[in-house]
């Protein structure tokens, strides 16, 4: 009786701390999973990269759509990221179908190099998958050097199957800060 | 209600007062009492260690509590600087979580499991013993963290990255060690809940015989293995990304700080869970003795725990909902959390259906009980509300959020706790309460409890936002009521501390092996208070 016990408190002590490691290795195993979970699903409201660069029509207007969107643009900093950035022009109408191209302006007013990232967001979320970006300055980093300052392009159009209802689609950029070795505790 | 009663003495365990363990007294010295509660490895003591250094943090994290009440008293941020306001905020979420109500509750399983279930003792005893000391240093970890330069962690209990990543102060580092030990602790007490409930129960107990108590310790003991090691997962990323240049949560990198909130809420929502499930165990059965009836449905109690503790891991989302979420999850968090009413409202039906048409008498324990019952409710009642997606948009982050958990915590995890205290504490000392005493402590909690959370619904939904160390003129009046509730309920627990540990240390009328004259299950078969080993010879279940 008591050794059939041991054997079966072993068991659960086996199981249990398998169940915990499990656990524990769970969240470093959901990174590639989220990502993928996210895209598979088009749960996601940041924009996959891939499927935006995917060129999308031959970039004219197509024939016998009449449609215009409204394409606004915003660009924000993360918190603590010095540089000035901002789109050139705040909004857009563009024909289904029709290429666009809208200049960003960055400047970093600091003293050294940088490296920044931007990172897009878009509303509505039925928007995303028919809203294609051509050529970004998000699809890479920009490295700006010291008190210099550079104008950025985005191109890109919008497919036919774009749902009746969006006639006004919001693109928001956030700048971060991504220069190699950016002491984070020189920050905070 | 008293043939259990019969053969409770009948047994007598005699020998067993020839055998009280040297630590129990001071009369054999220092270092052997020292020594004794270091390496003890008897259920009963880890219990009492468990519950005395709960009832400690209790007032660590309620002192704290008064001073956040203290800043908010009036608009102007008068007496602390805001970065010390959000610590307060932060360690005191902290204490209270894994300081307070976790370690009661397992301290309470500690005590109350063998000898609800026929055992001599836990199944694995030195893990046991184990799982409590680590606790200390877990705890001192985190008050160190206060001390660091930089200021102690500033960011909210919940450590959302990036505050707690690019921007969290060094004492983030020890706050995560401490988070560490206390997940290893929790773990290795529910493999030893579990096992003991699989293997140390004595003949004839079978599975549908358990008493409630017994039976939620069981699934949450589950819970805590699943979720625990998610938190600690979780905060092990954030190391790594304060500390080994990965990007897990910063979106420069590559990384997502939306992803940081899953993560923590899917530990998060267990979590909760882990906080109340005991709590149901407890007045499950405090009630019925009192209403001197058996469990009202007792079948559908079991089917509901269990179905809470499924659906709590499925539910994290609503946690999150203007985070950034489609439409469709959205919708589908909703449902899910409105479907945890269905199971809960079965628990309070079931409570309610056993005080009907029972004999009922209001002793201190069932004063406490039936207040979960009516606060618990309403907590839960917020917690649908704040469910409700669109109308979330509107509650989120503001006190009614405070007002909600604070009703499901406080008038539901910590007053369940109270009850059980002034259950068992006859059971433990082998001496009564101070009734009277036990009385004033109830109505002035009561009173306190509910000046100090109630307007806080009200002020959330005029719009006055958590976490917040100043606020607008317009809500000065309710913050005032606020604050005062909170030192009437803060001062009313020094009645407990007093009624606690008088009755400990001897005062009081001698209570019967019975104690209640309803109370029914094998913990009121032993003598009280009950021999060192609970039961040596397994009893007979009838």
């Amino acid at each position: 009786m008591t050794e059939q016990r041991q054997k079966s408190n072993r068991k659960i002590i086996t199981i249990g701390s398998i169940m915990a490691a499990v656990m524990f290795s769970f969240c470093f195993a959901i990174v590639p999973f989220y990502n993928a979970f996210c895209r598979a699903t088009g749960i996601s409201t940041s924009v996959p990269t891939e499927l935006m660069a995917k060129s999308y029509g031959s970039g004219e207007a197509l024939p016998g759509e009449t449609r215009e969107v409204e394409v606004q643009f915003l660009a924000t900093n993360n918190m603590g990221m010095p540089w000035e950035f901002y789109p050139e022009t705040t909004s857009v109408r563009v024909k289904i179908g029709q290429n666009a191209k809208v200049m960003f302006y960055a400047r970093n007013p600091t003293d050294k190099d940088m490296t920044a990232q931007a990172i897009p967001s878009m509303t509505p979320v039925n928007g995303v998958a028919h809203f294609h970006k051509i050529e970004c300055f998000c699809f890479s980093q920009q490295s700006l050097g010291a008190h210099k300052g550079r104008d950025m392009p985005l191109v890109f159009n919008i497919d036919k199957d774009l749902p009746k209802e969006v006639q006004v689609i919001t693109l928001a950029y956030t700048l971060f800060d991504a220069t190699p070795n950016s002491s984070r505790k020189e920050k905070s | 209600m008293t043939h259990e009663h019969q053969h409770a003495d009948g047994h007598a365990h005699a020998h067993d007062h020839d055998h009280v363990p040297h630590h129990h007294s001071l009369k054999h010295g220092v270092v052997k009492w020292m020594k004794g509660w270091l390496f003890t490895t008897n259920h009963k003591d880890i219990g009492t260690l468990y519950l005395l250094m709960s009832l400690g943090m209790l007032f660590y994290g309620g002192t704290m509590a008064l001073l956040i009440r203290l800043q908010l008293f009036e608009p102007g941020a008068k007496f602390f600087d805001p970065n010390f306001y959000n610590v307060l905020v932060t360690v005191h979420g902290l204490i209270m979580v894994f300081g307070v109500i976790m370690p009661a509750f397992v301290g309470l399983a500690n005590w109350m499991l063998p000898m609800m279930i026929g055992a001599p003792d836990m199944a694995l005893p030195r893990l046991n013993n184990w799982s409590f000391w680590i606790l200390p240093f877990a705890f001192t970890l985190l008050t160190i963290s206060l001390f660091v330069s930089g200021g102690g962690p500033n960011f909210g209990w919940t450590l959302y990255a990036p505050l707690s990543t690019t921007y969290g102060p060094p004492s983030t580092d020890y706050l995560i060690v401490a988070i560490h030990l206390m997940g290893i602790s929790s773990v290795l007490g529910a493999i030893n809940i579990i096992a003991t409930i699989i293997n140390m129960r004595a003949p004839g107990m079978v599975w549908m015989k358990l008493p409630m108590f017994v039976w939620t310790w069981f699934v949450t003991a589950f819970l805590l293995i699943g979720a625990m090691p998610v938190f600690a997962g979780v905060v092990t990323m954030i190391l790594f990304d304060r500390h080994f240049g990965t990007s897990f949560f910063n979106a420069a990198g590559g990384g997502d700080p939306v992803m940081y909130q899953h993560l923590f809420w899917f530990f998060g929502h267990p979590e909760v869970y882990i906080m109340i499930l005991p709590a149901f165990g407890i007045i499950s059965e405090v009630i019925p003795t009192f209403a001197r009836k058996k469990l009202f449905g007792y079948e559908f109690m079991v089917g509901a725990v269990v179905a809470i503790a499924f659906l709590s891991y499925i539910v994290w989302g609503h946690h999150m909902f203007t985070a950034g979420m489609a439409l469709g999850t959205q919708l589908y968090f909703m449902y899910v959390t409105m479907l945890i009413a269905v199971p809960t409202g079965i628990k309070v039906f079931n409570w309610v259906g056993t005080m009907w048409g029972g004999s009922m008498t209001f002793e201190t324990p069932m004063l406490f009980a039936i207040a979960f019952v009516v606060l618990f409710s309403i907590g839960g009642f917020s917690g649908l509300m704040l469910g409700i997606t669109p109308a979330d948009y509107q509650y989120q982050d503001t006190y009614f959020v405070v007002a909600h958990f604070h009703y499901v915590l406080v008038a539901g995890a910590l007053l369940s706790i109270f009850t059980a205290v002034y259950y068992w504490l006859p059971k433990w000392t082998g001496r009564y309460y101070n009734e009277t005493l036990g009385k004033y402590h109830f109505w002035l909690t009561m009173l306190g409890v509910n000046l100090t959370f109630f307007p806080m619904h009200f002020l959330g939904l005029a719009g006055m936002p958590r976490r917040i160390t100043d606020y607008a003129i317009q809500y000065t009046t309710f913050n005032q009521v606020c604050t005062i509730g909170a030192f009437i309920f803060g001062f009313a627990q020094l009645l407990f501390l007093y009624n606690v540990l008088s009755t400990m240390f001897g005062k009081g009328k001698r209570a019967t092996a019975h104690v209640w004259e309803g109370s029914h299950g094998l913990e009121w078969t032993l003598s009280s208070p009950p021999p060192y080993h609970s039961f040596n010879t397994p009893p007979v279940i009838k």
